[in-house]
């Protein structure tokens, strides 16, 4: 009966919460436990019978299950009554036979009756549980890169887990119980009224008295698991800092402060669970003494109308058996009530998700784009990421067929806002992107995107194979044309030179690839499909300078046939482009080849004297 | 066997709690079982005598007992718990702490994932079994005695109809429990799954965007939500058919005992209050047993959990302290590698027979291409790791017979990958010297011409870094990073700069930090920037493990050596920029 607190996710509530800076728009609002704690949730309850209405057929039969099980419960205490009194009294041992084989048939029916409820709303529950969970899968994959930006992958990975796991609970075994329970409840009262109407009146006179303490209790109990669930949240946070931040506390020798850290939160967590279990405890003596309070009415007034002659001893003994199973679920129900806010929660922020409108669809009668030459254009653009904030104004350029192009700029200078809109990862303010003269906008994003490569600044690989990461998604893709890929990019050395060659697993983060050997796939994954435009999306700034030569390399060969932009802070890497056009705070400052804009002694000019700069060090020592 | 009983060494320093918890239990099962004797006593005497005095005596004997009840029920389940909840905090610190010492070795073949995994879901399961495992047993056990002893006393024959069940019941129980495990294991690996990719999904969701590859990823996760539904139905079929059936088995002795006891009542063998009493003890049976399920269940959980965690707790550490190291106040910086080698693996030598000599004060540049084992001599000066033959000694002495905490607080190092905590600004900076007042930090983050940004900041100093506050860029990151250094002051300085995610701006900012960290140490440093490279007054050259050159740039390239060729091919790409 203890419930302690769970295995909380990793984020705690440690610092303040929010996406990276500057990009705060509208995103998902509730957190863990800011969620409003009713039991009752209209909004969750609306959005339910879409839900349910599916999997009717299993409810109804679950329900029909549910009331066999109930009612032949019911009977057993009644049965042992009628027994005691109408047949072991009397001495007719063949009538008790048949009770007992009544009491045996009905507990035939309770198991039968149990077994169709529990199949068959484990059915119903595990079908809308697996339903969501797609829904809300599909749901991410629509969701445009700007709810990406404002939303982390660790807080939506746990609506996706936690919040249907929570709902599972109680879907699953949480309303079966609660529905059991009361059905339960109420049964009780009605064959204790009906056995005799004066002792069960004054029974049941604990009840209400059991419901205000439970009132003023859950409200201590919510509060107290709470607590606990945001300790251990905290414990995890710090666990999980101190292994991954191992490196550094090693080399700065805090190993001895950091467990001191560790022991305050650990004991934090301690402390937040014996208090809920306190609470939990206390319980114990309260629902035990009214437990006993029943009792001792049917016995003290029961046994008097025994001797009265009003009432049958077997009916005595009946009420004492039912009293014993009316506390039991009783108990159950204030358990299952902090579990079923938290259901509920769960419930309003799988639905919020699942409702969010992608800010980027395909507009009505959008067209397939055709096989592209590779001409850009972006026209007067403007755009923001947040409103009101503009990280790039008026924007004016085009860019040939085969052309290879450079942006180049500080951080924040909104070079890769422009790959961003060129791919339609946004939409723009004001102004058009054109890609042969059809607006992005006005094409599907697949046909859109499939004429376009993109290699990103992180190297991606997803758990699989490498020659399954450069053909990622393309199935029908042969090992001809991997291996062409490969060459292309000049990864292919390197991969036949692995033990298990193309076969290499790679895992979470890349396995045992190096940041230059996995962006090296991503580009190989990037040309496979031979894109008629080539975007390099800062893909050389975390690579080693050995494998950025390897790149520099292939890009020459690969930027022939093909429009290519490259998006790069390292100058060196640039000077080969036909041209280059140097962003300065979301404006165009200058635009030319790298000769041309030395010459002009202007903003690339500069950035590249702060390049080239000896530092004192150099100064000194030559 | 074994483990269980070291896992309950844990639980053992609390051996007086447990007692206490213990004798809590015992209470709570006498008193429970005396309420069944009242009520048999008060139908007796009504049903006999036709006296009514007794029922009142009875209804406050009832209240009585059953506060009593309550009360060490309160005892039973509170005290249980702080030994449960404190033997888990205990597990957790000690986890925490060997984590804390293990060397990089460790830490390199073991993922963060996996080590979080044993620290919470691996130690929740040693909790369960602390707290509801044993209590659960230990209930059923004086429970059983308590019953089976008056039971027999009042009525053998019917005492063995009652209890000959019981044993079968929990049997079974137990049996599903365990049928179930490997269904519940393989619903926790689809979700480890379902997890895996839609975390790949998430972080690569730009790379699924481009490649226009939702609708593949949707498949892949349909595929496994549908699998993770079968086991889910698998394992609810399994509980439907069972858990009712283990209801059934308990009401056959029920009615067993309304039969055969109802024959006895009638013979004159008991009495009505008796087989109330039996009857009442059967219900009072019914829960414990039937968790006997959830116990078999947990002890299976709880074993393999604590193998893991032991595994943990059990790992030596490869770099080990002497007892009586040396603790040394302040390096001049004399730094000598002894014809070093050294291996990861103890295979695949990284590194061989590498001997060279650092005055203090100089700047020693290593060189070479990826994968030649330059991190990795790095990486041996603070002992992050230990040699395999050969030594390393600072002014004149061998590291491994210092003080690791004196040693590294003498070696500085900051590393390519660089790792800010979830933390502010201020306190990342003082991460390795908390006492650091605020005039110092500034100093450092002056120094490390990083004040400037962190001003700009809304903030300042106390703005949110790391996983959950703003993301600093690759520049902001590294000089915040030699800040975080500049403040312990090192002798010996170790700066792996082979990434050069740097910003074109604030590159002469970088620089210049970097100036005023190398000045007055001795430094080794992995980079590509050439004038480092130029003017250091010890160049090393490694390739494959070996140390191929050794000497200042205008000597290497007088020679025709590697030196010579990878400045060329390489470095000449950079220089081309000087010459401008």
């Amino acid at each position: 009966m203890f419930r302690g607190g769970g295995i909380g996710g990793g984020g705690g509530p440690k610092g303040p919460v929010g996406g990276p800076m500057g990009r705060l728009g509208r995103s998902l609002y509730s957190d863990e436990d800011s969620g409003s704690g009713k039991v009752y949730d209209s909004k969750v309850i609306r959005r339910l019978p879409e839900y349910l209405v599916p999997v009717k057929f299993r409810l109804i039969t679950g329900a029909v299950g549910m009331g066999v099980r109930s009612l032949a419960s019911l009977a057993a205490p009644y049965l042992i009554a009628i027994g005691t009194d109408d047949f072991i009294q009397t001495g007719d041992f063949k009538g008790l036979t048949l009770i007992v084989l009544l009491y045996i048939g009905a507990a035939l029916f309770v198991w039968a009756g149990q077994y169709v409820q529990t199949l068959n709303l484990s059915y119903a529950g595990q079908s809308i549980l697996y339903r969501m969970r797609v829904e809300m899968f599909d749901q991410l994959q629509r969701l445009s890169m700007s709810f990406f930006d404002r939303n982390q992958v660790g807080k939506l990975m746990s609506r996706v887990q936690s919040d249907v796991q929570q709902l599972q609970q109680l879907l699953t075994t949480g309303v079966l119980n609660l529905l059991t329970n009361m059905l339960t409840l109420i049964g009780i009262a009605c064959v204790m009224i009906l056995m005799n109407a004066r002792l069960a009146l004054l029974t049941l006179t604990v009840v209400p008295a059991l419901f205000c303490i439970i009132l003023v209790w859950q409200k201590y109990a919510r509060r107290a698991f709470t607590r606990t669930r945001r300790a251990i949240a905290t414990v995890n946070a710090e666990l999980q800092e101190g292994i991954s931040g191992i490196r550094v506390t090693q080399s700065l020798s805090r190993e001895k402060i950091n467990v001191q850290q560790f022991d305050n939160v650990n004991k934090a967590n301690l402390n937040a669970n014996l208090d809920a279990t306190k609470l939990t405890a206390v319980m114990m003596p309260t629902t035990e003494v009214l437990n006993a309070v029943a009792t001792s009415l049917v016995i003290g007034f029961g046994g008097y109308q025994v001797l009265q002659g009003d009432m049958g001893v077997g009916i005595l003994l009946g009420f004492v058996l039912y009293i014993q199973r009316f506390f039991q679920p009783i108990m159950e129900l204030i358990l299952d009530y902090t579990e079923l806010q938290r259901a509920m929660t769960a419930g309003a922020r799988i639905f919020e998700l699942i409702d969010l409108e992608p800010e980027i669809r395909d507009v009505d009668g959008a067209i397939d784009l055709p096989v592209v030459k590779g001409e850009i254009r972006l026209g007067h653009v403007s755009f923001s990421y947040k409103q009101g904030v503009e990280v790039l104004h008026d924007i004016d350029f085009k860019i040939n067929p085969g052309e290879t192009v450079a942006i180049v700029g500080q951080t924040g200078a909104g070079k890769s806002s422009i790959a961003n809109l060129i791919a339609r990862f946004y939409d723009v303010d004001n102004g058009e992107v054109d890609i042969d003269g059809h607006d992005v906008r006005y094409v599907t994003q697949q046909s859109l995107r499939r004429q376009i490569g993109i290699v990103p600044q992180d190297p991606i690989l997803f758990s699989g194979n490498i020659e399954d990461n450069i053909r990622f998604g393309h199935p029908q893709t042969g090992r001809d044309d991997i291996v062409w890929a490969a060459k292309a990019v000049g990864a292919h050395s390197f991969i036949t030179h692995l033990e298990q060659g193309y076969e290499t697993m790679v895992g979470e983060r890349g396995g045992n690839l190096s940041a230059g050997q996995r962006q090296l796939i991503c580009l190989a994954r990037a040309i496979l499909r031979d894109p008629p435009i080539l975007i390099l999306d800062e893909a050389t700034s975390n690579v080693d300078s050995n494998t950025e030569r390897l790149m520099q390399e292939s890009l020459k060969q690969l930027s022939r046939k093909r429009t290519c932009i490259i998006i790069a802070h390292r100058l060196s890497t640039v000077t080969n482009a036909d041209r280059i056009i140097v962003l300065d705070q979301g404006r165009i400052a200058e635009m030319g080849s790298h000769n041309e804009l030395l010459s002009r002694r202007g903003l690339y000019y500069s950035m590249f004297s702060a390049l080239s700069a000896p530092g004192k060090m150099s100064q000194s020592a030559s | 066997m074994k483990i269980l009983l070291r896992l309950l060494f844990f639980a053992g320093r609390y051996w007086v709690l447990l007692l206490f918890a213990f004798t809590c239990l015992i209470g709570t099962t006498a008193f429970g079982m005396a309420v069944p004797w009242v009520i048999r006593t008060a139908i007796d005497t009504v049903m006999g005598h036709g006296e009514s005095s007794f029922l009142f005596l009875a209804a406050i004997l009832i209240i009585g007992a059953s506060a009593m009840r309550g009360i060490s029920a309160f005892g039973h389940m509170y005290l249980s718990e702080v030994v449960s909840q404190k033997t888990a905090y205990d597990v957790r610190n000690a986890i925490y702490e060997k984590l804390q010492q293990l060397s990089f070795a460790y830490h390199d073949k073991n993922q963060t994932g996996q080590l979080m995994s044993r620290a919470t879901v691996d130690v929740e399961a040693i909790r369960m079994f602390f707290g509801r495992g044993l209590l659960h047993l230990g209930q059923l056990f004086f429970l059983f005695t308590g019953v089976a002893t008056i039971l027999i006393s009042m009525n053998w024959r019917l005492a063995l109809i009652s209890l000959a069940f019981l044993p079968l019941i929990g049997f079974r129980a137990a049996k599903v429990a365990l049928r179930l495990r490997p269904i519940w294991l393989h619903i926790q690996q689809m979700l480890g799954f379902i997890g895996t990719t839609l975390e790949e999904n998430l972080t690569g969701v730009r790379v699924v965007k481009a490649f226009c590859q939702q609708g593949g990823e949707s498949r892949k996760f349909n595929t496994q939500a549908q699998d993770l539904y079968d086991s889910q139905i698998n394992a609810a079929r399994q509980m439907a058919f069972n858990m009712p059936f283990m209801a059934f088995l308990i009401s056959f002795p029920t009615a067993l005992i309304l039969w055969y006891g109802g024959l006895q009542v009638m013979e004159g063998n008991l009495t009505i209050g008796g087989l109330t009493q039996f009857m009442l003890y059967l219900g009072m049976m019914v829960m414990p047993v039937r968790r006997l399920g959830g116990f078999a269940n947990m002890i299976s959980r709880a074993v393999p959990a604590g193998q893991r965690i032991l595994e943990i707790l059990d790992t030596k550490s490869p770099v080990q302290e002497k007892p009586n190291a040396i603790e040394l106040e302040g390096f001049k910086g004399r730094v000598r590698f002894k014809n070093v080698s050294f291996s990861y693996n103890s295979k695949d030598a990284v590194l061989n027979g590498v001997d060279f000599r650092v005055q203090p004060g100089e700047v020693v540049a290593l060189v070479g291409s990826l994968g030649s084992g330059k991190s990795t001599l790095a990486h041996l000066i603070p002992r992050f790791y230990d040699v395999d033959s050969g030594s390393i000694t600072i002014d004149g002495i061998d590291i491994r017979t210092m003080k690791l905490s004196a040693l590294r607080r003498d070696v500085g190092i900051v590393q390519q990958d660089i790792f800010l905590f979830s933390d502010t600004i201020k306190q990342n900076i003082a991460y390795g010297d908390v006492d650091a007042n605020i005039e110092r930090i500034v100093e450092a983050a002056k120094a490390a011409y990083l004040h400037d940004f962190v001003k700009s900041l809304p903030d300042g100093y106390d703005t949110w870094v790391g996983e959950r506050g703003i993301t600093l860029s690759g520049g902001e990151k590294q000089r915040l990073a030699i800040a975080r250094t500049l403040l312990t002051d090192p002798a010996i300085l170790i700066l792996d700069d082979s990434t050069s995610n740097i910003d074109p701006g604030i590159e002469h900012l970088i620089r210049q930090a970097l100036d005023k960290l190398i000045k007055g140490r001795t430094s080794f440093i992995i980079t590509h920037r050439l004038p480092i490279i130029k003017n250091a007054d010890l160049i090393l050259v490694l390739h494959e493990g070996l140390l191929v050159e050794q000497g200042k740039h205008n000597d290497l390239m007088a020679g025709d050596g590697l030196y010579k060729e990878i400045y060329e091919s390489q470095i000449s790409a950079v220089d081309t920029k000087e010459s401008i």
